[in-house]
């Protein structure tokens, strides 16, 4: 049976080795599903959240997971959206399947580990019913669940496309007609996306009282806002990039043409100089103009393990540096520096949503606060990392029953 | 609310009296203070230098029902609306009933004027007849914060109706300043210029803390050390 759900024509594992591989990944989604129902059981005392530390991991993990996603409403846009204008951008079609899979578990993961987050999850639906126009969250809650609903259309062609699957003639028609209709998806998801992603960093921006977080902007919309688009949008291509790698190191072979990475290199590096460049800018506004209107400095901000580092390592290593040799025609020969720059930068994502999220609340803003710190216990990590392995499992099956990549046959063929 | 700190000796009766009032739940063990419930938090300030100029003060801070236009941090930003400003009384409320447990609030005051449960409300037994009736209790997992003892204003608005007076006339006392044995605490309505609170607003001795990131928080402090006023307000 598992033979004849593999694609025609590829290779994968023997089952035994990939029943392991399976098994221990759902022992680790079994470990975090029992900490995310103790939590449900027990409630949010098992965190080392409290009422200073409102925001944690939780909250840390998703927004970064939600980025690193972005791949996928991205890639869409590109190779569906502008490769008409573009035809370079064509060779994204080599990957995209990819792209909407790593999309897709990474906003069902998000989506699962929010649902902890709450205190009262029984009540999660009122964001709909007495929704608040004026928050950022109502605006998160909603573009998240649509364009969870987006990736979902949007993988469902891919496993129809599954060998065992595609036998069924109404499957098959069925999943044909969606492809036909996925541009006008690709888009819908494109545009509650950039909305879903901005409207995370508007949940930092808009707190007026918190001047580490607090932003001005464009009509409602903070700059944080714009940042977290253009930073999503700057590393969540190179994240798949990244995946993709991943998967050819594993397995052992070449799944798209280097061609498409040199191409997201190109893409990722422009828009990562793009988005540094008003990240610097909103720095420097932040620490000259709005900190001192708040009566603080840029090192009130800064204490012991959240240090100046942060901000070094988030805007030059994990940002300045991979923008300039991801640009470089030279550097950007080297695998070995290239999937390092990519590496880098979405390092950097993470450490802005953490600092946008954890180190905006630690700092004290009345002047006898004191800093406080925030450790997480293992029923944070637990869930994050159960939500991870969900994710690679998911990358698993659908590596190893659906043709995912359209040049894997030409660029391994049979001995 | 104006809260004269000069007069305020620490005794933390008006603390006492607002956990009491409200049916504020407490453990066992409360030696976290990050967990634990306090509508209205008593801090000590010190002025940071030795004997013979060593001076401290008593902080009492209630939530701030910050008047900031449209807004209070913590309204705005809630995704379901369980947390309100009253624009005719100015009280930033919160229902619980509604509240999701987001915890958005939390991070968006900067005062740490509102607290989470984190474990269910319990109460030792024989304390559970002391509850008062007027206050609903609160559940697990929702947000929770000072109301001004809410329930005073409607049942003064009530009393006033069956008296004959416009409601809106109606005036009341929270427990806090009930209890203040050295009368620090006033409460009264602010946009009347006659009222004793508002008077106290206008005093050279009032400041208000964090009053430049434009919260408008509606609790004054009065102080006559610079020093007090410097901590209450970076932009000093």
């Amino acid at each position: 049976m598992d033979k004849a759900l593999i694609p025609e024509g590829v290779k994968r594992c023997p089952l035994p080795a990939f029943a392991l591989w399976v098994l221990v990944l759902l022992g680790v989604i079994g470990w975090g599903v029992y900490a995310g129902i103790m939590v449900l059981l027990k409630a949010l005392n098992l965190t080392g959240l409290n009422d200073y530390f409102g925001f944690g991991l939780y909250i840390t993990v998703d927004l970064a997971i939600i980025a690193l996603g972005a791949g996928a409403f991205f890639s869409g846009f590109l190779y569906y959206g502008l490769s008409r204008f573009f035809p370079a951008l064509k060779e994204l079609h080599k990957i995209i399947n990819l792209a909407v899979i790593v999309g897709f578990v990474c906003y069902t993961g998000a989506l699962a580990v929010l649902l902890l987050e709450i205190g009262q999850p029984i009540r999660g639906w009122f964001g709909y019913w007495h929704a608040n126009v004026h928050s950022m969250l109502t605006e998160v809650i909603f573009c998240i669940t649509c364009y969870a609903i987006v990736l979902v259309i949007e993988y469902v062609p891919i496993v129809l496309e599954n060998r065992k699957l595609s036998e069924i003639k109404p499957l098959r028609l069925f999943g044909h007609n969606l492809h036909e209709l996925m541009a006008i998806f690709a888009l819908t998801g494109t545009f509650l996306s950039f909305f879903h992603q901005g409207s995370l960093g508007g949940v930092a921006g808009v707190l007026f009282a918190r001047p580490f977080a607090y932003r001005t902007g464009f009509f409602i919309w903070p700059w944080t806002f714009f940042l977290f688009i253009f930073s999503a949008i700057a590393s969540g291509p190179g994240f798949t990039a990244l995946i993709c790698r991943a998967i050819e190191k594993v397995t052992g072979k070449n799944l798209v043409d280097r061609s498409v990475y040199e191409l997201i290199a190109k893409i990722v590096g422009g828009l990562l100089l793009f988005y540094i460049t008003l990240k610097i800018a909103d720095t420097l506004y932040w620490a000259l103009v709005l900190a001192p209107e708040a009566g603080l400095k840029l090192t009130d901000f800064y204490w012991g393990p959240y240090g100046i580092w942060l901000l070094v390592t988030e805007i030059i290593i994990c940002g300045v540096i991979p923008a300039i040799l991801l640009l470089t025609p030279q550097t950007r020969q080297s695998n070995i520096i290239m999937f390092s720059m990519f590496f880098l930068n979405c390092v950097g994502v993470c450490i802005n949503r953490f600092v946008m999220t954890v180190q905006a609340i630690a700092a004290p803003v009345m002047p006898f606060d004191k800093w406080e710190i925030y450790v997480p216990t293992v029923y944070e990590w637990a869930p994050c990392i159960a939500m991870v392995a969900y994710c690679i499992l998911i990358i698993s099956l659908s590596y190893r029953y659906l043709p995912l990549f359209p040049r894997e046959r030409e660029l391994n063929p049979a001995p | 609310m104006a809260i004269d700190l000069d007069r305020c000796t620490g005794c933390m009766a008006c603390s006492v009296a607002c956990q009491a009032e409200n049916n504020v739940s407490f453990r066992a063990d409360e030696s976290d203070k990050l967990r634990s419930i306090t509508w209205l938090e008593v801090y000590h300030l010190q002025n940071g230098k030795e004997y013979p100029d060593y001076q401290f003060t008593y902080l009492p801070r209630p939530c701030m029902h910050c008047d900031s236009p449209h807004h209070s941090p913590c309204t705005f930003v809630c995704p379901v609306n369980a947390t309100t400003r009253d624009e005719v009384s100015g009280i930033v409320n919160h229902i619980y009933p509604r509240c999701i447990g987001c915890r958005y609030c939390i991070v968006a005051c900067p005062y740490h004027a509102r607290d989470f449960n984190w474990w269910d409300p319990k109460w030792p037994k024989s304390m559970e007849s002391m509850l008062s009736p007027e206050v609903s209790t609160r559940m697990r997992g929702v947000v929770e914060k000072c109301t001004f003892c809410h329930h005073r204003l409607l049942k003064a608005r009530s009393k006033a109706y069956l008296d004959g007076i416009d409601p809106n006339e109606a005036t009341y006392v929270p427990a806090c300043a009930e209890a203040c044995p050295t009368k620090a605490i006033t409460f009264g309505n602010l946009l009347d210029p006659e009222s004793e609170v508002a008077k106290l607003s206008k005093d050279p001795r009032a400041f208000r803390i964090l009053a430049k990131l434009n919260t408008e928080p509606k609790v004054y402090y009065l102080s006559k050390h610079q020093w007090v006023h410097k901590l209450g307000d970076n932009s000093f």
